[in-house]
């Protein structure tokens, strides 16, 4: 759904993340949300209606960027940047949320 | 530690009230849950600085590293990647970074959070593929991501043109536009005097809007909007005087302006003003930018929208009140008229009539079956069945239906809830109130609020 400028071009990537446990090429500056969008299946499933989630506002404000990042569940994707070696993996359940 | 003041949010308005505040020689601190300081407009710009992204955002863009470099070079104390979830006057502003919390104490706190994009909701706007403009743009600014397939924008005002022609020049491609703001209509936007023209068109005169429709094709007065897809966006659908037309799309990128961020505000108990022009609550601020809380700013977007270069003005005012608050800045009346801070925040907001009449307010009926609450998935029609047997109070509608209850906290649904209940009651818009807001702002795990305990008791 999205590609870098840089794809395609002879540049490497700037790094690998594993994706559902895919290694997945990745470019600096980008968030884990931005990764999300570019591989198939790793958007969340709405704990409501069970239906795929892609991140929509990339700010902070929506939510439909939750995913496993490196274990921690529930992270808000469009806030973390990516790192070499990350792991990010599908969201499922709803958020733990202590209130 | 306690800080002189703490600033949430690194964008224009926050930089500068920081940059100034450290000059007049007190201890600040600024937060940010971004990985770099910009905010919204500048995200990104000391990566950017170089290559073919660079160039694509164009001057005004660039302009914002001048000031970046002056606030890392201030005293501040900046804290990246880092979100602000309760503030409690005194003040204590609780934080989480990397999975844990922290709280820190401040004399003051200047709020510079922004705006947020005004959400617009229709049938299919839950689906994979369906984004706002805003998210593609910082997409681009945050690794050069471009939309591929076919890509379609709908929306309003200037940020879908400056986006359509940054990504056009980066070798992107559109397969159309559709045009929803009626009357007066994009040409409006070639006249824009200023800073306004630069965020309208990067191509400074009249050829822009030209150029941009030789190369896509742009649809006027384009209602009822719809997405529909299996699992993903694979059409879309509108109508046009009266006729319907669909589209194949596999992106479909939709804006129609932004308002302020107000959950901090709200969740404060200050005083807020609906303003019926535009559309939004925002804070009821004094000439300092300070709320209706005594020691509470608010500086730039936050405040009320005007653009990148009022914000800077407006965290400048703010430094200056909050310096003379905790005694030090000398004589800021004076100050202020050296400094020309009124003309200038006047200049930058000469254009904001003009602005508004380019954002229509939600003039459609929304269909019964559009999901309003994205996070809850309450529809149109559910909130329409509850609010005929109830009082027109967003809050009864959150205890009946979830809407509003799931972790963006009515960020994404406020306003329509707000203009569903007015519909239903035949009440003014401005007359409904928005969602009561509690902390903690954003939603915190377990483990981030154990681990706050932790802290205190090493502490
Ligand atoms: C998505 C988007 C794109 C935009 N693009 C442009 C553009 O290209 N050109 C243009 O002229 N204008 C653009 N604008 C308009 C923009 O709002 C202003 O021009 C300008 O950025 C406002 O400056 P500010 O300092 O008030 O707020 P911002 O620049 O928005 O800065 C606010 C900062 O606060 C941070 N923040 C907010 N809440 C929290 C919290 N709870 N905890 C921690 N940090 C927080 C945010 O991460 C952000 O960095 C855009 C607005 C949006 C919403
Ligand atoms: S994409 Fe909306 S919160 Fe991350």
């Amino acid at each position: 759904m999205f590609r870098s400028v840089l794809e395609g071009s002879a540049a490497a990537p700037d790094m690998m993340v594993v994706v559902n446990g895919v290694e997945t090429p990745a470019w600096n500056g980008e968030t884990v949300a931005s990764v999300l969008l570019r591989v198939p299946n790793a958007g969340r499933i709405s704990p409501v209606s069970g239906k795929p989630r892609l991140p929509y506002c990339q700010m902070g404000v929506c939510f439909d960027c939750l995913a496993v990042v490196d274990g921690i569940a529930s992270t808000q994707g469009c806030l973390v940047p990516v790192k070499p070696g990350m792991r990010i993996d599908i969201q499922r359940g709803p958020r733990e949320i202590a209130r | 530690m306690t800080y002189d003041v703490l600033i949430v949010g690194a964008g224009p308005a926050g930089m500068s009230a920081a940059v100034q505040l450290s000059r007049d020689g007190l201890a600040v601190a600024v937060v940010d849950e971004q990985p770099a300081p910009g905010g919204q407009i500048w995200r990104g710009v000391e990566r950017n600085m170089s290559g073919p992204v660079s160039r694509a955002l164009g001057a005004d863009y660039r302009k914002g590293l001048a000031l970046v470099e002056a606030f890392r070079a201030s005293k501040a104390e900046y804290m990246p990647e880092t979100q602000v979830w309760q503030i409690e006057e005194g003040w204590s502003v609780f934080l989480t970074s990397g999975g844990r919390a922290r709280r820190v104490s401040a004399r003051i706190v200047l709020l510079a959070t922004g705006a947020q994009e005004r959400p617009v909701p229709f049938p299919g706007w839950t689906l994979p593929g369906v984004m706002t403009v805003g998210a593609a743009q910082i997409l681009l600014k945050s690794g050069g991501m471009l939309p591929e397939g076919r890509v379609w924008i709908a929306g309003a005002g200037p940020l879908p043109l400056l986006y359509a022609t940054q990504a056009l020049d980066l070798g992107g491609r559109l397969a159309g536009y559709l045009d929803t703001a009626g009357r007066p209509g994009l040409a409006v936007l070639q006249k824009l005097p200023g800073a306004w023209r630069d965020l309208a068109g990067l191509a400074k005169g009249a050829g822009w809007l030209r150029a941009l429709r030789r190369k896509v094709d742009i649809v006027r007065d384009v209602k009822d909007l719809r997405a529909e897809g299996e699992g993903r966006l694979e059409h879309i659908e509108w109508s046009r005087h009266g006729k319907r037309q669909r589209v194949e799309a596999d992106v479909l990128l939709v804006h129609e302006g932004v308002v302020p961020r107000i959950h901090e505000t709200l969740a404060l108990g200050c005083a807020h003003d609906w303003r019926a022009g535009q559309g939004y609550f925002a804070p009821r601020l004094g000439r300092w930018g300070e709320a209706s809380r005594s020691g509470l700013f608010v500086a730039g977007d936050a405040g009320g929208i005007g653009g990148w270069s009022a914000a800077m003005v407006s965290g400048e005012i703010a430094a200056l009140g909050i310096a003379a608050r905790l005694g030090k800045g000398g004589d800021v009346e004076e100050r202020r008229r050296q400094a020309r801070l009124d003309d200038r925040r006047a200049r930058a907001l000469a254009l904001r009539p003009l602005l508004d009449a380019l954002y229509p307010p939600l003039r459609e009926r929304l269909p019964d079956e559009t999901i309003v609450c994205r996070c809850e998935e309450v529809t149109a029609g559910t909130i329409r069945a509850v609010t005929r047997t109830s009082v027109p109070d967003p809050n009864a509608v959150k205890a009946a239906t979830r809407c509003g209850m799931g972790p963006c906290q009515g960020r994404q649904c406020g306003y329509t809830v707000q203009a569903l209940l007015a519909e239903v009651h035949g009440v003014p818009v401005g007359s409904v109130a928005f969602f009561n807001i509690r902390p903690p702002l954003k939603p915190i795990t377990l483990a981030e609020i154990a681990s706050l305990e932790d802290m205190e008791t090493a502490g």
